[in-house]
């Protein structure tokens, strides 16, 4: 059995598209088996909506009278990036405030960062525009202080460089205090675990050859449509081996995407702090995947108990960068609310929102079935496990 | 007098000891334990009504002991609205008050079992836990 995108692209044209949530392929998997399900099935949606740093948007302010080139930009007190052009500045999810205390009464607050500023410019909030400049015989002025919305300004696209990542760790803490990570509060001796992916909802653990996700592809990005620009950075796939050499679900991948951020929701896009840490922000993603053969049915098809996360260490292995972890657990022993490390059991949570990742797969199978949506054949591939690509480190 | 409402919070290492025995003993003060949970080696938790001539002396003695002691005069509340059911606060949450639904992983708040320990204010992502006066 093979299908073209042009074949499943005609057929949600007239309607008659099947299109289902990732959730409930893998069940019509299991009941029917997959050879019917690949035949029966067009079109698989998947959802995340999790803190995702490294994302950001390009901004073109639009000139003043008389002109500045802005040498240094702050939205909302939040340092933009202006090195790029005179009115072009790029908002970083993870900046913060210059006078923010940081961690300077621990564990810090870190309540407004980038994501912040870009989660209200979405919901039309007026955001205060300072910036200061040199001056130059072309743009003489030197100083802004202003008002912006988003429909002011001209451009505003959102560009992630790295999101959706396939999988990732389930952070533990060791150590003998509580310790405040990305991964949120880990409290000491193994007193919880916290985990970060939505399982079999998940883009990128449903297509772990990077088969049919790739450069162009349209995918559901804030709220909005997007489309995949790249692989993100450290995009290194692979597929992870149990000692015995089993199949543990492929991780390591991730993708750069970019979307017009006037057409995205606040809802989808939310400014989020984890104390201790810093600011960062949660992006809903939720890509379509076509059923094009049995093969492609099979990763579609992969449950929360075929998909394992590693057990790492927060306290100690992680910020010391030693390699290894505390053995793998499967997405289904994580949502079950309990798992077992180092022969304790240990209570689990979950950053990325199951809920939100659910609704995000609907939305996208609704837009699928309306015909809204048509689906893309990738301009290009992304590397896949097959391109052996390693984590280089860094000296120093 | 009215009684005072407290709750007590004990870490691992002294939820076996008989503290609530030694504050009725040598402090006098009539005890009510409105709400417990507190289990050997493990964290625990105690909403309390205490009334006496020695009140003090026995919040005193708490702390003495390690136990952390807040008077109970707030109510926790969720901002259904800001909450996007992520989870963060419900491995890290003493009492359980916020807990995942399963299958449906959708996370829910009650507030009968908040012992206003105001962690959860602390780490949620998106701030939409509040305290009420």
């Amino acid at each position: 059995m093979e299908k073209s995108y042009a074949e499943i692209n005609a057929k949600i044209k007239s309607g008659k598209a099947v299109v289902l949530t990732a959730d409930d392929f893998v069940s019509l998997a299991e009941e029917k088996g997959l050879a019917a399900a690949a035949r029966q099935v067009d079109v698989v949606t998947t959802g995340t909506f999790a803190p995702m740093c490294s994302s950001g948007a390009f901004l073109n302010l639009g000139h003043t009278a008389p002109r500045m080139r802005m040498q240094k930009v702050w939205l909302n007190g939040v340092p933009a990036y202006a090195g790029i052009a005179a009115v072009d500045v790029y908002i970083g999810a993870t900046e913060v405030p210059e006078d923010d205390p940081l961690n300077t009464n621990y564990p810090g607050e870190f309540r407004y960062g980038g994501g912040h500023v870009i989660e209200d410019l979405v919901a039309r909030r007026p955001v205060r525009l300072e910036a200061v400049s040199y001056g130059t015989d072309c743009y003489p002025r030197k100083e802004l202080d202003t008002t912006i919305t988003l429909d002011d300004i001209n451009e505003a696209f959102l560009f992630n460089p790295r999101n959706a990542y396939q999988n990732y760790n389930c952070a533990v803490n060791l150590g003998s205090r509580t310790i405040y990570t990305y991964m949120g509060m880990l409290k000491p001796n193994l007193g919880n675990a916290h985990y970060s992916t939505s399982g079999q909802l998940s883009p990128l653990l449903k297509d772990p050859h990077f088969k049919t996700i790739g450069i162009g592809t349209r995918i559901f990005l804030g709220g909005g449509v997007g489309y995949v620009a790249w692989h993100g950075t450290q995009h290194f796939p692979s597929i992870q081996k149990s000692p015995d050499g089993r199949d543990l679900g492929p991780a390591g991948g991730t993708l750069a995407v970019i979307g017009d951020l006037k057409q995205m929701s606040p809802k989808w896009l939310k400014g989020v702090s984890f104390a201790g840490y810093g600011a960062s922000f949660a992006v809903g993603i939720g890509i379509p995947i076509p059923i094009l053969n049995e093969e492609i049915a099979l990763y579609a098809a992969a449950a929360d108990r075929d998909l394992y996360a590693p057990v790492v260490d927060y306290s100690e292995a992680y910020p010391s960068r030693t390699p290894g972890n505390l053995g793998y657990v499967s997405y289904a022993e994580l949502k079950s609310g309990k798992i077992t490390v180092n022969g304790r059991e240990v209570p689990t949570a979950p950053l990325s929102s199951y809920p939100k990742a659910r609704e995000i797969a609907g939305i996208l199978k609704q837009w699928v079935t309306e015909g809204k949506f048509l689906l893309t054949e990738p301009v290009q591939l992304l590397p896949s496990p097959a391109d052996g690509i390693a984590a280089k480190a860094l000296k120093g | 007098m009215a009684p005072k409402k407290i709750v007590l919070r004990f870490g691992p290492d002294i939820s076996d000891k008989p503290i609530i025995y030694r504050l009725v003993k040598d402090y006098d003060l009539v005890v009510n334990i409105v709400k417990a949970n507190v289990n050997p080696q493990k964290e625990g938790t105690m909403v309390l009504e205490i009334t006496g001539g020695q009140v003090e002396g026995g919040m005193n003695y708490l702390r003495d002991q390690g136990v952390q002691v807040q008077a109970l005069t707030q109510d926790i509340a969720r901002d259904e609205e800001k909450c996007i059911m992520c989870g963060a606060c419900t491995a890290i949450c003493p009492t359980g008050a916020l807990y995942m639904e399963r299958p449906s992983m959708e996370v829910r708040f009650d507030g009968d079992n908040c012992v206003v320990c105001h962690l959860c204010l602390k780490i949620c992502p998106v701030k939409a836990m509040e305290v009420r006066i």
